[in-house]
């Protein structure tokens, strides 16, 4: 718990708009003073969901590459589970996940339920599928005869898939980003595989969940403007990427 | 004469089962252009790409120099020492300069080295302003300007190049058409060139290959396919504009008299007698009067009435109710002095060398 809860149902004695406006203040507060907990909270989320978007750049982008320029039999099937993959539900990942790391479960010798580890584990398993499916759009959309031009400016294969990568550059970034945007926001996952445990595998969403159930709104108005923010900065730049002018 | 540079032996490519390209031979050589014609969908770009080695052939053998391409990494070496150009410009998303480089870098050349040559062909496209330009602001001409330099920075033994002007227009294509064409004779660069524009590939070319689904029909210097084309598609593709089909009626010492719509048209050449065959005149070669001239070494002439004008480049081109239809080139100024419109009653001329017979299949 961060605050001493308020006597229930104090926080509705002035109104939704004033609750509101109370949180806010809590919120400007609790930022303004650098709160450990908030602070160690927001880092940790950070700290988890970037781990997680890197793995998934890793996995995610290679299958996007291999994709889009390789041909093989079952590609499409291949294409069609990527792109069913990138609206997986988290709290389906996340049960998954939770029977995969269960004591007796195939992976339960890793013994990583309820720990960061597990977190990573399953919002890796939710990126993945979004940055291979938005990966390989963004190699597709690029001219059919530019892969042939670098081959024939004498490119070896990996040359070419490492340049073709770089032209692909921003794409690749909006992948990343899409990819971070949605495993900082869920929290399905987060809370049936980590457990929502106080200084270990507490994160944003998991975190609001919990004072909102407590009656703590200022709290979890607090930790919501935070991961907004988060938000707002994530698909500000994205925007920005997929608006910037491309006169061709 | 000298070896070939590239050879390609019996090659075939196919496309979802189906065969686009059947080459049986083709022998490039060093210094020379040859250029690749047909309409959209003949094969030149599928031929282009095999030879440059992008696409695998379902058969046959490509060598270079002599020696057969026939491992990965000798295509990979010989695709260091060859490269194509693009219809479209397919630059970098960086500036003129980086684009320029490219090339360079990917042949592991030294960077004092590569600032050198950057310039060099900078300078010899007219590119040098542009430099530090990013490549998407480029215009199309400049954009297909740089993406030319690129691949001669590379100083390629072949080049390849797919209708690199198409899409540009008439100015900027004449002007880059004579850049190229300097830098090809400057570097003494073998070339192949695809295009379907028959101008284009004469002002270029040292060889032209005509190509119709997937195969060479003919393939000689300009003048060879020009005035001799082997058939009907040759004939019509390199521009013989008027294509009469006729019978042989009389053969003999050289000259065919050809029974075309009820007339009767001289030719040079010689077919049986009751063989059908083509006659193929350039309207260039047709000139116009008021009256039948005397005296004429031609020993075609035929009155006739003129049904269409229209403006063909500097020309104008007149086609003609003779019997039989034929066209003619004239130039404004006797357009005038003969007072051509539709309807008007005129005399073509054309001597019987002018006519190129071809034998019906």
């Amino acid at each position: 718990m961060l605050l001493p809860a308020p006597g229930f149902p104090v926080p509705f004695h002035g109104g939704v708009l004033s609750l509101i406006w109370e949180g806010i203040k809590k919120a400007a507060e609790l930022l303004w003073t650098l709160d450990p907990e908030v602070l160690g909270i927001t880092l940790f989320s950070l700290k988890v969901s970037i781990l997680a978007t890197g793995v998934s750049l890793a996995i995610g982008g290679a299958t996007g590459m291999a994709l889009a320029l390789a041909r093989f039999p079952g590609r499409r099937l291949v294409i069609s589970l990527v792109n069913t993959g990138m609206g997986l539900p988290p709290v389906v990942v996340g049960l998954f996940v939770t029977i995969l790391l269960w004591r007796n479960g195939p992976l339960g010798f890793l013994d990583i339920l309820y720990t960061p580890s597990a977190i990573i584990l399953a919002q890796t398993v939710i990126a993945t599928p979004i940055i291979a499916g938005i990966s390989l759009a963004a190699i597709q959309q690029l001219p059919p005869d530019l892969r042939l031009q670098i081959l024939s400016l004498g490119a070896s294969r990996w040359q070419t898939v490492l340049w073709l990568a770089r032209e692909a550059r921003l794409p690749l970034m909006a992948a990343v980003m899409a990819g971070f945007g949605g495993v900082i926001s869920e929290v399905g996952a987060s809370i049936m595989v980590g457990g929502n445990i106080k200084g270990s595998t507490r994160v944003l969403t998991t975190a609001t969940v919990m004072e909102t159930g407590k009656g703590n709104f200022d709290t979890a108005i607090a930790l919501s403007l935070i991961l907004m923010v988060l938000m707002f900065a994530v698909n500000g730049a994205l925007t920005h990427i997929q608006q910037r002018d491309r006169p061709r | 004469m000298s070896a070939p540079v590239l050879e390609a032996r019996g090659l075939t490519v196919r496309r979802g089962g189906v065969q686009v390209l059947e080459i049986p031979a083709l022998e490039l050589l060093p210094g020379t252009v040859l250029a690749l014609i047909g309409p959209n969908g003949s094969g030149k770009t599928t031929l282009l790409k095999t030879l440059a080695s992008l696409q695998d052939p379902a058969a046959g053998v490509l060598s270079f120099q002599g020696r057969p391409l026939d491992s990965r990494p000798a295509r990979e070496a010989y695709r260091q020492r060859v490269t194509m150009v693009f219809q479209e410009p397919l630059l970098f998303d960086t500036t003129v300069a980086h684009n320029l480089e490219a090339g360079l870098k990917l042949h592991g050349i030294a960077a004092p080295q590569r600032a050198r040559r950057v310039l060099a062909v900078a300078r010899q496209f007219g590119i040098e302003a542009l430099l530090g330009r990013q490549a998407r602001k480029l215009s199309g001409g400049e954009a297909q300007r740089t993406s030319l330099a690129r691949a001669f920075a590379l100083e390629p033994e072949i080049l390849f190049l797919d209708e690199p002007f198409s899409k540009l227009d008439p100015p900027t294509r004449e002007a880059l058409l004579a850049d190229l064409g300097a830098a090809l004779r400057q570097t003494a660069t073998t070339a192949v060139l695809a295009t379907h524009d028959r101008m284009e590939a004469l002002q270029l070319a040292d060889r032209l290959a005509v190509m119709h689904q997937g195969r060479i029909k003919q393939i000689g210097t300009g003048t060879e396919v020009v005035n001799q084309p082997v058939d009907e598609f040759v004939a019509e593709f390199v521009g013989m504009e008027t294509l009469l089909p006729g019978v042989v009626t009389a053969s003999g010492l050289g000259l065919c008299q050809v029974s075309v719509g009820g007339r009767t048209v001289e030719a040079v050449g010689s077919a049986g007698l009751g063989e059908a065959v083509l006659l193929g005149v350039r309207p260039e070669n047709v000139t116009l009067a008021t009256h039948a001239e005397s005296g004429s070494s031609a020993r075609n002439s035929f009155p006739g009435t003129v049904t269409r004008i229209a403006p063909r480049g500097p020309y104008f081109k007149v086609e003609l109710d003779c019997g039989f239809w034929i066209s003619a080139f004239v130039t404004p100024h006797s357009l005038e002095e003969l007072a051509l419109a539709p309807g008007r009653q005129v005399v073509a001329t054309f001597k019987a060398t002018a006519v190129h017979l071809i034998l019906r299949k």
